[in-house]
Order: structure tokens, then C-alpha cells, then sequence
């Protein structure tokens, strides 16, 4: 049931051949591109190279000189996430369905326990779920929604035995997800320990409430009161702590859904510091702003609230493209969460009730390549690097996933960079109603994908079955990762000073019952109704056993000196 | 209270001063003018001046006459577990006059759960018996709910108080959790008073203290360990952001290291309203001295947030000194004596935090700064007295030498040089945090209410001699822009027609708390199966909807009567 085959444990009937041949295309990977034919076989690629023969009645696909790319991983989806007893309208067959379309042949999965849920019943509810449903690879996260020492038995039962290797923590959500920094300290610490990489969700939950109370009793209760009660600082905040826990635990750190610049300057300048730290920009940021929000259009302004929400600064997508493209970010997911029209109704007098996530899962890779390719921001290199390398080696995938090569996984899409399409809900495979994209044109596109060595898009038509895809198992300590923080745990081993006892006189303190954990405090205690001893300052009772320096410096009187038995102070003289 | 103080002590020095060919330097220019005061004002300025017979003429002979420091923070005379600080209100103050620095302003520290006005009184009380020049006092907030709340309101309204500090560290003891603080700003943004805080991140310090105490580091340099000065940015960070959300303006206590004046420099330039304090401990020496062999010397640098052990953070902070991206300078002067120190010898959790500086502090900037040609001598009276008196609302009557202006000020001789050492200092400390340190610049004249306390070398301050100066809630160095943005600020909701579609069912939320917006709640146990090509669904008005994809199973609820005209596609 766990699943760590590497060939997988649906054996599903194929639809097409075994076999196939990708003649004459233009072999892209994150570090270069050259011209080859790919043959697969068994779903797994044989043979790179020039000339390649085929048996005879083996399917040849002439590429005619188009490009050939990995397939894409999209590394946030929630296909499954229940809100309020109500589930996404995309679930993992129509979500997958729509990855495949938009040319992405993975994707992972959030799995979100309620607080107090078992992590496990619920990794194996969603594995249960998806299995029957997704049509192409798959791999889960898992959410952390309370921390406890009972979660983190399950934690290592998820990493050592079940495949997963990255979990979520929220820094939102107050009384339901949020951790306090204690918490996340600890529960970094934990995850460190055992490979995985800890996900963040981003904004000072504490502040959010307030922001949401106050924005209410204004009387505002609109979708605008979304990006209202969780204006960008909050997030970039939350960042920024995020990041400072990390490095404390020489934890690496993954903030998911980077919506803002001022977030992504903060990860930028992290990195710029040493710190192990990516930042995971989402279609929806990419490609569109929070203006929206203020739309006369109630269920329009509503299908753009998701958390963090989109920036109202109009030249955000710009400029997350530009850190992607020097690498500043380095993964690009989706964050589809669909919910129809009616399941955003259930907010409708109350902002903070509306169901969040917006659509994305389809349109990623074409997004990316129309703002940032087309535009001249990236290269196609890096075009795979960030829509399906980075992700494959942060999640441990890689070279299985995210490259083409001898032995990888035939997920493999031809892609059309001139091809144009028009975004409209009702052409999208997505099941919402309102497209957030809506009537954006798009240039780029795939022309084919294969999932698994078979074909299951082409020419615009689908040819997909619920249930074909397979869960990835994902192994702990990801090399592209934990390569550094293996070598900084090793260097930061401290130590003390070595130096005499102190044996000069100490204070006596009276015995202080009410520090729960002993705080450093340069004040605890002032006896507050008394009025303030006297003080003699030209005489002393107290004497140092040596002679001092500062013997001639007035001391206070009144208070008993402990001086420890028969101590001669060297260590005590300055110096 | 009145302007002119409410004591009248008699005059040691005859209250009728002169002084002559000095130049005088104020914080936007310098010119050569006589001085002449009178009751302890100002009351002329300018050449050949007429003034009455009988007047005490002081030669300057073309040296620079400055404002008197303001010490925007000090602990005189702080409790700390039964006993208090080696430097009272009057060893204190006489530290501070022989540096130049004619007025300080204290911390009152109440015991979390006390009320503020009673620590207020206390602290008044010893100030009053022992202060050797004029004082005002922040209150700091140690702990928060309504009666807090109305004793603030009445120590800036009845009592001249204008500035709280809070605390981000201390876990378990000061902290305040963001929501309070959220509260707190809020409350302080609208009163018009200045809100400080001491930014550390006080979680990850308890987790590093066990940490550290757990590896067996007990000693003074598990202190800077347990502390690094990632946590004082993240703090100060994070207080910018509340303050930004909350519209008030912001002070951080005791910028440290050059990560946390780094937060504050950018947040100046997004417009934030925050203001920055060095202290004279983090512009004049590191934290490498806690590893210092020396266990009693090691220890007499805890303060915090902790020293920096990057040696070039005095120099990088006293560039944005200069710059005008740090604004006040302090010195949070909070001595123990070794005793007290080793009350924390097995574990340095323990070890009471303070450094001296009250006396060095002026000097320390002359030579860091001025001598290194980072700033010239307008900004040096900015940042050790102006900015001071500008955030506290006592400008122009404090850190201006001009008519009407309170006679506070320093004759001062930049070529002066001495060597800073705990045998010659003026506190009772038995260590100073920088000995041996050679400084250029120093006082040869003070002069405070009007009277010459301090001359060459020699003082004659009186104890209780000090005045407490009110401050007024609202200066207008912080609080114009704040003011302005408040108008700009206010959100309003978009004018829609009434939704009136479909809404979904849900299960209502059984949690309490706040509510907060959340995207899980109520999970059904096994995922519902579902048939996307059939819906039992239908929308009252025509919809440019794709049915197909809508799920089925579930019950929509159609507002009767309802065509709606808000939800089509626009």
C-alpha cells in the first residue's frame, strides 16, 4: 500500500503502445538543449541520441525541430482540501486532467488534516482518493496543523516508511493552523532531523486577525477586505521570520506561495546571505494582481481570494518574473484550489468565510513562457529549470523526474512556443466558473504530452483515465538541499570558554519562585512598595579576598556578599 | 507643572552668566555669538551684547558652545531582585553632567502585574531626592489589559509621560504576543505617544538558552550565543510591521548590530515612521569580549540584545549615525557591580544585563564620528541632543541653544583626550565596558539649569537639584506625518449590489476564537465520491456557467426569486 516501487503499483492497462519514438525535436533540459531523438519504452526513457532506430510498428511522433521539455511539475495543488465540509470542484481526476492539458505530468498534493486529525489516516485517505482518480504522477505533502510530540511518531512513520518528505507549517490561521515561533522552532528542528524540507505558509496570522476584526467593524465585507486585512507587509514579515527560524536550526526553508515583492526581496536577500531558502512564486501571482479584489462583480472579486492574497501593486508579476528568471525564486507552482461560485457564496456577508484558492494548474506553464520566455526574461533553459528541474531536485525527484534523459521517466511534452490561446473558463478543463486569467492571451503551449511513455494530450484533445497515475514515494535528506546543511551542522558545533571558577563574591539573591523558564531579565522582582534602600557610598563592608584594582571604587553597603570559602580570585582582576 | 520647575533650591552659582567668543553650534548651523542667561533660560544671543552688572563672564575663546546631551536611556537606580543598580539617581546624573550630558530620561520598569502609576511615583520619588540635572521618564509596559490601558492614558494626559516602551523578549516574563502589541500600538497611535520597543525575538532566545545550557556553554558567551542578532532583526522587523499596520510611530531601543539598523534604514526609505537608537556600548565596542577569559570582565558586557561579536558593527553603525538613518543615540546605562553580575556565574541566564556609557557616550560619538570625518559637528548635536528633544516634545525648549531655551549646555573642546578607565570614571561600576579606550572630545564646560556644574574637571552638581520636564503627547516630529496618513488611511468597502446567487452548503464552524479566515475546517472523513457529468443543480437566473463540470450530490441554495445580475462573467 505504500507504494515505494519505483515502477509503481497500478497496473492499469496502457492505451497505447509500449513504445515510441520522438524523432527530430529539440531536446531541452535546465542545462542545455541539443537536437535528439527519444525513444521509451515501458514508460521510462531508453535512449537519447541521433539517429535513433525503432523496431518496426514502434508510433514515431516527428518533432520537426519543436522543442521537447520535461513535463512539468507543479508542486502545489490542493485538489482535496475540504473547507467547511465542502471539497474543490477540481478534484484529482479534473485537477490532473487540467495539469496534463497545460503540459504539467506531476504534480504533489497537499494533504490537510484538520487539527487534531491523524497525519496518517489522512495521508492515506488522500492516497486512498487520488489513486482512484489521478491521471498522471503524483506525490503528497502533508500539513502540520497542530504541533505536538505525538505528531512527530507520525512524522518520521511519513518519512521513513510512507515517502513523503515535505510538510507544511502555517504562520496564519490563528486558533486553527497557526504555530507560535516556539513551535515552529521546534518543529524545524525536528523536520530537519529527519531529511524533510518544511514548507511555510507566510503572513502574521496574530496581525490578520486583528486587520480582519477591525476591517469588519468598518463595515467593510467585501472580497476587498481580503487584501485589506492581509496587506503585503505581513507576509514579508512572516518571511523574514521564517527564514531567522531556519537559520537558528540550519533548517532549509520553502515559502510557498510568494505573493508579493516585498516577500520575494526578503528570500532574495536571505539567499544573498547564505541562508537555504526557496521561494515558490504561484500562477496566480505570476500572471495577475489584486485589483480585482475591488470588482463591482461580487463572485468575480470573490474567485481571486486566496491566501496571501494577490498584491494590488500592478507590477508585481513583472518583477517575481524577473527573480525567477535570475534565480532569486526558483519553483513555480500552482496553488489550484477551485471552488465554484456557490462554495464562494458561503462568504458572502463575511469576508473572512470565503473559501480560498484560485485556479492555476493549466495555465502555469504557458504563463511562464508568454511573460517571461517570450518576453526575453529567461531562456528556455531555465524555463525547465523553474516549471519542472528545481522542483524535481528540492523534492528529491531527480533525475527520475524533471529531466530527459537515459532512465528518466517518460513524461515528456512538445512544446509550441508560438501557439496562442485565448484563457476562458468554459475552454479550460478547470471546473470553476470564473477563470481568474479570464481573457488573458497566452503564447505557448503544449502540443503533446506524454505521461508515463503514453500520449495523453495531443493536438488539444485528451486521452486520459482516472486512476493511471502513480504516487511517487519521495525519499528524506534531498541532495540539492542537504548538501549544505549536513557541511553548516558540522562547522557550528560551539564551545564554551574554558576558564577558572568564578570564585570572587556573589550576590545574594532571594529565591525568585515565579520565573516559569529562567528568562534572562535585567529586571525581575523590584520590591516596588519599599522605598529604596540607602546607600552609603563612602562605606563598605565588603571586601574582595585579593587585592583589586577598583578597590578604591565606592561599593554599596547594606546587602550580604557571599564570598565563597577560603577563594583567592585570579580570574577576577581586569584585564 | 510650570515651565520653570516647581523647586526652589538656592542658587550655588550666581544665576547671571556670560559667555563670551564662543561659537555656537546647534544642529542646522554654527556662528560665533555671546550667550547670556539669565534664571536659567536663555535670554540673549548675539555680539556686544548689553547685559547688567555683576555677571559671571565665561571666556570661551573661540570654543564650540553646544546644546547638553539628552541620555534618551538609562536604568539609574533599578530594582533588580532585591537589590538595584550601583548607580543611583544622583551618581548617575553625575556621571552623565561630567560627559556633557545635561538631562537623561529613565526607564520606569513595573513588576509585570503592578500598576504603572505607583512605579511611576517610585521612580519620580528617588529621581527627586537625587537628581543632579532634568529628567523626564518613559514607562515601559509589562504587561497588558484594560486598567493598563487606562493608567497609560492617564500617565500621558495627568502625568507628562509621552513614551512606552514594550518588550518582543522575555519570554514568559515581559514579552507581549503580536496581538497585544497590535492592541498596544494602536492604543498609543491614538493618544499621540511615542511606542519603543526592545526588539528581540523572545521564543528562539528561550529555545537557544536551553539549548545552550544544554551543551554546557554556562558562561557570558552563551549569552551573544543564545542571542545572535538575526533575532534582534527579526524583531525589529517584525515590530515595524505592527507599527505599519497600527500607524504609530516606532522606536527601537538599542540597535545593536548592523542587521537590525540595516531593517530600520530600509524601513525609513519605504516611509516607515521608525526611529533608531544606538547606544554608546554598540558604537564604541563588540561582543568579542564575551569570550573574554576573564570571567567578571566577560560579564560586564551582557547586556541586551547582546553586543555584536562583528567587530566592524560600531563603525557601520555610527555611518548611518551619520547618515540619518539611526537618529538617537543613548546609552542605556544599567551597571552592576561584579557581585551582582556573578549572581548568574553558573549560568548565564542569570547574569543581570546592563553595561555602563552615560558618561562616555557624548565623547565616544566625537571621536567615533566627528574625528573620523563621518559627520560634521551639526549632526554630532542632532543625534546626542536635538533628535532627543525633538521626539520627546521638549524642543526647542531642550537641545537648542537659542533665546527662551532652557540654559543647558556644554562648552566643548574637541581635542581634549583621555583615556576611558574605571579608576577615573564616574560611576560606582568596577568594570567599564570601555577601558583603555582612547577618546578625543570632551567637555571642559557644563552648564545645567544655569548654573556651572562641571569645569575642568571638576564637578559641583547637588543631588535633588534635577527638575522633572513633562512631556507632551503628539510631537510633531513623529506625529505630522502620522497625523496625515490617518486621513489618507481610511478603507472603504466597494458598493455592490447583493450577492444573490447560489451559496453552497456548508457546515457551520464549531471553533471559537476569532474568525479567522481559514480555508480547512470540518473535514468529511472519506472524501465524498463524486459524478462530474451529472448535477442536480440549477441557477434561478441564465448563467454563463459550464454545468458540466459542476459536482453533483449537494444542495444549493437559491435565494428565492433571484435573478441575479451580479454574478455574470463581466
Amino acid at each position: 500500500m505504500s507504494g515505494t516501487g519505483y515502477e509503481g503499483r497500478n497496473n492499469v492497462p496502457h492505451i497505447t503502445s509500449e513504445q515510441l519514438l520522438i524523432r527530430g525535436g529539440r531536446v531541452i533540459n535546465d542545462d542545455q538543449s541539443v537536437y535528439a531523438d527519444v525513444s521509451v519504452e515501458n514508460g521510462v526513457i531508453k535512449q537519447v541520441g541521433e539517429n535513433l532506430t525503432v523496431p518496426e510498428g514502434v508510433r514515431v511522433i516527428e518533432a520537426n525541430g519543436r522543442m521537447v521539455i520535461p513535463g512539468g511539475i507543479d508542486v502545489n495543488t490542493c485538489f482535496q482540501k475540504p473547507y467547511l465540509s465542502t471539497v474543490p470542484v477540481d478534484d484529482f481526476f479534473q485537477g490532473t486532467k487540467a495539469a496534463v492539458a497545460g503540459g504539467t505530468t506531476m504534480i504533489i498534493d497537499h494533504v490537510t488534516p484538520q487539527p487534531g486529525d491523524s497525519l496518517l489516516e489522512a495521508f492515506e485517505r488522500w492516497q486512498e482518493v487520488a489513486d482512484k482518480r489521478v491521471c498522471c504522477d503524483y506525490s503528497l505533502h502533508v500539513d502540520i496543523p497542530q504541533w505536538h510530540n505525538g505528531v512527530k511518531e507520525e512524522l518520521e512513520l511519513l518519512v521513513q516508511e510512507k515517502g513523503v518528505n515535505s510538510f507544511q507549517v502555517h504562520m496564519a490561521y490563528k486558533d486553527l493552523l497557526q504555530m507560535t515561533d516556539s513551535q515552529l522552532y521546534e518543529a524545524f528542528l525536528a523536520l530537519k532531523e529527519m531529511g524533510a524540507v518544511v514548507l511555510v505558509h507566510a503572513e502574521n496570522g496574530d496581525l490578520v486577525a486583528q486587520e480582519q476584526s477591525k476591517i469588519l467593524g468598518m463595515g467593510i465585507t467585501g472580497p476587498e477586505g481580503h487584501p485589506l486585512s492581509r496587506p503585503e507587509e505581513l507576509e514579508s514579515e512572516a518571511v523574514f521570520r521564517a527564514i531567522t527560524l531556519g537559520n537558528r536550526v540550519n533548517c532549509p526553508i520553502y515559502i510557498t506561495k510568494v505573493m508579493s515583492k516585498s516577500a520575494a526581496d526578503i528570500v532574495t536577500q536571505a539567499r544573498r546571505k547564505g541562508s537555504v531558502v526557496f521561494g515558490e512564486p504561484i500562477t496566480a501571482s505570476l500572471v495577475t494582481d489584486g485589483s480585482h479584489y475591488w470588482s463591482k462583480n461580487w463572485a468575480k472579486a470573490a474567485a481571486y481570494v486566496t491566501s496571501p492574497p494577490l498584491s494590488p501593486d500592478p507590477t508585481t508579476p513583472d518583477y517575481l518574473h524577473s527573480l525567477l528568471a535570475c534565480g532569486d525564486l526558483q519553483v513555480v507552482g500552482s496553488a489550484h484550489c477551485a471552488y465554484s461560485t456557490s462554495q464562494k457564496a458561503i462568504g458572502k456577508d463575511n469576508f473572512t468565510l470565503i473559501p480560498e484558492g484560485t485556479n492555476g494548474v493549466e495555465e502555469r506553464m504557458g504563463f511562464v513562457w508568454d511573460k517571461a520566455v517570450a518576453m526575453g526574461k529567461m531562456d528556455e533553459n531555465q524555463f525547465v529549470a523553474v516549471t519542472s528541474t528545481n522542483a524535481a531536485k528540492i523534492f528529491n525527484l531527480y533525475p527520475r523526474k524533471g529531466r530527459i534523459a537515459v532512465g528518466s521517466d517518460a513524461d515528456i511534452v512538445i512544446w509550441d512556443p508560438d501557439k496562442i490561446k485565448t484563457i476562458t473558463a468554459k475552454m479550460q478543463q478547470s471546473a470553476v466558473e470564473y477563470n481568474i486569467f479570464e481573457g488573458m492571451e497566452c503564447r505557448g503551449g503544449p502540443v503533446l504530452v506524454l505521461s508515463q511513455g503514453r500520449i495523453v494530450y495531443e493536438e488539444g484533445k485528451l486521452h486520459v483515465q482516472p486512476g493511471t497515475g502513480r504516487f511517487i514515494p519521495r525519499k528524506p535528506f534531498p541532495d540539492s538541499i542537504y548538501q549544505r546543511i549536513k557541511i553548516r551542522d558540522k562547522m557550528m558545533g560551539k564551545q564554551g570558554v574554558s576558564r577558572g571558577i568564578y570564585d570572587g563574591p556573589v550576590y545574594d539573591v532571594p529565591a525568585t519562585p515565579k520565573y516559569i523558564t529562567p528568562a534572562p531579565s535585567a529586571k525581575t522582582s523590584p520590591t516596588s512598595h519599599q522605598p529604596p534602600p540607602i546607600r552609603n557610598l563612602h562605606q563598605s563592608n565588603f571586601s574582595l579576598s585579593g587585592a583589586q584594582i577598583d578597590d578604591n571604587v565606592p561599593r554599596r553597603s547594606g546587602h550580604r556578599i557571599v564570598a565563597p570559602p577560603g577563594g583567592r580570585s585570579n580570574i577576577t582582576s581586569l584585564g | 507643572m510650570s515651565y520653570q520647575g516647581k523647586k526652589n533650591i538656592p542658587k550655588i552659582t550666581s544665576d547671571r552668566l556670560l559667555i563670551k567668543g564662543g561659537r555656537i553650534v546647534n544642529d542646522d548651523q554654527s556662528f560665533h555669538a555671546d550667550i547670556y542667561m539669565e534664571d536659567g533660560l536663555i535670554k540673549q544671543i548675539g555680539d556686544n551684547l548689553i547685559v547688567p552688572g555683576g555677571v559671571k563672564i565665561i571666556e570661551a575663546n573661540g570654543k564650540m558652545v553646544i546644546p547638553g546631551g539628552i541620555d534618551i536611556h538609562t536604568h539609574f537606580q533599578m530594582p533588580y531582585r532585591g537589590t538595584t543598580t550601583v548607580d543611583d539617581f544622583g551618581q548617575g546624573s553625575k556621571a552623565a553632567l561630567a560627559g556633557g550630558t545635561t538631562m537623561f530620561v529613565d526607564h520606569v520598569v513595573p513588576e509585570p502585574g503592578s500598576s504603572l502609576l505607583e512605579a511611576f511615583e517610585h521612580w519620580r520619588e528617588w529621581a527627586e531626592e537625587k537628581a543632579c540635572c532634568d529628567y523626564s521618564l518613559h514607562v515601559d509596559i509589562t504587561h497588558w489589559n484594560d486598567s493598563v490601558k487606562q493608567e497609560v492614558e492617564s500617565l500621558i494626559k495627568e502625568k507628562g509621560v509621552n513614551s512606552f516602551q514594550v518588550y518582543l523578549a522575555y519570554k514568559d516574563l515581559y514579552q507581549m504576543s503580536n496581538s497585544e502589541l497590535y492592541e498596544i500600538f494602536t492604543f498609543l497611535g491614538e493618544q499621540g505617544a511615542i511606542a519603543q520597543v526592545h526588539a528581540e525575538n523572545g521564543e528562539i532566545i528561550a529555545q537557544e538558552q536551553a539549548r545552550m545550557l544544554e551543551m554546557g556553554i554556562t558562561g557570558p558567551e552563551g549569552h551573544v550565543l543564545s542571542r545572535p542578532e538575526e533575532l534582534e532583526a527579526e524583531a525589529v522587523f517584525r515590530a515595524i510591521t505592527i507599527a505599519s499596520q497600527t500607524n504609530c510611530p516606532l522606536y527601537v531601543t538599542r540597535v545593536m548590530s548592523k542587521s537590525a539598523a540595516d531593517i530600520i534604514s530600509q524601513a525609513r526609505k519605504k516611509g516607515n515612521v521608525v526611529f533608531g537608537e544606538p547606544i554608546t556600548a554598540s558604537l564604541g565596542t563588540d561582543g568579542t569580549h564575551y569570550w573574554s577569559k576573564n570571567w567578571a570582565k566577560a560579564a560586564s558586557f551582557v547586556t541586551s540584545p547582546p553586543l555584536s561579536p562583528d567587530p566592524t558593527t560600531p563603525d557601520y553603525l555610527n555611518t548611518l549615525l551619520a547618515s540619518g538613518d539611526l537618529n538617537v543615540t543613548g546609552s542605556a546605562h544599567c551597571t552592576f557591580s561584579v557581585a551582582q553580575k556573578a549572581i548568574g556565574k553558573d549560568d548565564f541566564t542569570q547574569i543581570p544585563e546592563g553595561v555602563n556609557g552615560v558618561e562616555e557616550r557624548m565623547s565616544l560619538i566625537w571621536d567615533k564620528a566627528v574625528v573620523t570625518g563621518k559627520m560634521d559637528e551639526n549632526m554630532f548635536v542632532a543625534v546626542t541632543s536635538t533628535n532627543a528633544a525633538k521626539i520627546l516634545n521638549l524642543y526647542p525648549r531642550k537641545g537648542r541653544i537659542a533665546v527662551g531655551s532652557d540654559s543647558d549646555l556644554v562648552i566643548w573642546d574637541p581635542d581634549s583626550v583621555r583615556t576611558v578607565t574605571a579608576k577615573t570614571h564616574h560611576s560606582a561600576a568596577e568594570y567599564n565596558v570601555f577601558e583603555g579606550l582612547e577618546l578625543r572630545g570632551a567637555p571642559m564646560l557644563v552648564i545645567c539649569q544655569g548654573k556651572i556644574v562641571f569645569e575642568d574637571g571638576n564637578l559641583h552638581a547637588t543631588s535633588g537639584t534635577g527638575r522633572f520636564i513633562p512631556c507632551s503627547p503628539f510631537p510633531d516630529f513623529a506625529y505630522k506625518r502620522v497625523k496625515a496618513r490617518k486621513q489618507l488611511a481610511l478603507l472603504r468597502a466597494v458598493p455592490r449590489g447583493m450577492y444573490d446567487g447560489p451559496v453552497a452548503e456548508f457546515s457551520p464552524m464549531s471553533r471559537g476564537g476569532t474568525p479567522s479566515a481559514s480555508a480547512r475546517t470540518s473535514p468529511t472523513k472519506t472524501a465524498p465520491v463524486r459524478n462530474l457529468h451529472q448535477s442536480g443543480f440549477s441557477l434561478a437566473g441564465t448563467q454563463n456557467l459550464n454545468l458540466s463540470h459542476l459536482p453533483g450530490g449537494r444542495r444549493i441554495v437559491v435565494p428565492p426569486g433571484g435573478r441575479s445580475n451580479i454574478t455574470s462573467l463581466s
